[in-house]
């Protein structure tokens, strides 16, 4: 094995001892899967935005197919886990706000100008893009003034949680593959059209469905991504002299004391971190990269769309992690209105995307 | 600018980002002196509620 592979492998193992003695095993184990998500999203080239992008402007629906197995799949092998250990293991339940509705749809709309969602600036990030590198601190930033924000949108009003669970899993279970199988039947001829599944979609929805469903089992709540990443930039300020007392989220409870614990402590943080350096891990795994870097205009466009892209995360109770696949695998209903609305914002994501300078490939190679 | 020059400058930018993103999370971990019982390895068969934050409002 080369040298570079296993020096690759010395770094995963270091980050998950060092995460297990700062933090206890359970967080050593969260860091491990982390691990396993960045290298499949990145080996896989699994991405939420490419694929509803390749969707919309050539009716491509492969990447859309892919999300679509992954959220079924993860489903199946989730909502009997959610509705047995009802104690130990807590769905992503949210309620129909207001709030979601704008916050899924702007989220749509600026995953498509930061060439990622939540999931896929943080790998993508991690494998070095530049666009995603610019756009992560502003995705940090954003995530924070979301979730300081986020009570007094969710005050605006809406609808309370529906959880399908409530009417027993194999109901929630039957429902949840009906919504995915229609989607799929309304994508049907262009899927037909667009020839071969590609393999690496297929591999990545299974081994993401595995690893979604080991994060239930161990953390006891689905896969999130964007609660850290909030976390960090309420650190990073608390650090520079805010004080969160007053925060109507940062500064009550439970978020007060995960703002006082070490970072490590956080099961979204340290499943970021893990995802990160698993990225970089696979995308070097069979040698140096090649980046072409972004205009200056294109990243700052970038930088700006990571703002709104934080921020609306928390007004959606979540990104196309947290609130879509944790959501739909949930069987919350505000995981189906969260891809409703980001599909929608998305459609005007791909018209603004084509008017600023985005050079085919240029992003990221 | 030279397009090599400019990649250059960006690659020394994101290892200087990445360090100082370690640096930070270093710092915060060997600073914060909050004592928190551990929890079982494994959530499930546990008996315990889950008690991580969550971007659904947990």
């Amino acid at each position: 094995m080369p040298i570079r592979r296993l020096l690759l492998i010395a770094g995963a193992l270091a980050l998950v001892f060092a995460v297990t003695l700062l933090a206890g095993l359970r967080q050593g184990l969260l860091t491990l899967l982390g691990l396993g998500f960045g290298a499949v999203l990145q080996g896989c080239r699994f991405g939420f935005t490419t694929g509803w992008r390749e969707y919309l402007e050539r009716r491509n629906p492969h990447g859309l197919w892919a999300q679509l197995l992954l959220l079924a799949l993860a489903s199946s092998l989730m909502l009997p886990l959610l509705a047995q250990h009802s104690g130990e293991l807590v769905g992503a339940v949210a309620p129909l706000t207001f709030s979601l509705v704008l916050g899924a749809f702007l989220f749509g709309a600026a995953m498509q100008l930061t060439d990622g969602c939540g999931s896929g600036t943080l790998y993508k990030a991690g494998a070095g893009s530049p666009l995603s590198v610019v756009v992560l601190p502003t995705f940090v930033l954003g995530s924070f003034l979301g979730a300081s924000h986020q009570p007094a949108w969710v005050a605006l009003g809406g609808l309370p949680p529906v959880d399908l669970l409530r009417y027993g899993w194999p109901l929630a279970l039957a429902l949840t593959l009906s919504g995915c199988a229609l989607v799929a039947l309304l994508t049907l001829p262009q899927a037909r059209a667009a020839g071969p599944w590609p393999r690496r979609w297929v591999i990545g929805a299974v081994l993401l469905a595995l690893l979604a469903a080991l994060h239930l089992i161990v953390a006891g709540q689905p896969w999130g991504i964007v609660y850290g990443v909030g976390l960090w930039g309420a650190k990073a300020f608390a650090a520079l002299g805010w004080n969160p007392a007053a925060d109507p989220f940062w500064g009550v409870a439970p978020h007060a004391a995960r703002l006082a614990e070490p970072i490590v402590y956080d099961v979204t943080s340290v499943t970021n971190f893990g995802l990160l350096y698993g990225a970089y891990a696979a995308s070097r795994w069979h040698g140096p990269v090649t980046t072409n870097l972004p205009s200056a205009r294109r990243l700052l466009v970038a930088a700006a769309a990571g703002l709104v892209l934080g921020y609306s995360s928390r007004m959606a109770f979540g990104c196309n992690v947290g609130a879509l696949l944790g959501g739909i695998t949930s069987a919350s209903l505000h995981g189906w209105v969260w891809f409703a609305m980001a599909f929608l914002g998305s459609m005007v994501g791909v018209r603004l995307r084509r008017r600023i300078d985005v050079p085919q490939g240029a992003v990221f190679a | 600018m030279n397009t090599n020059l400019r990649l250059r400058r960006f690659r020394r930018f994101t290892a200087l980002f990445w360090l100082g993103f370690t640096v930070l999370i270093l710092l915060d971990a060997f600073s914060s002196r909050v004592y928190r019982p551990e929890p079982p390895p494994i959530a499930l068969g546990s008996g315990q509620a889950p008690g991580g934050g969550h971007c659904s409002g947990r």
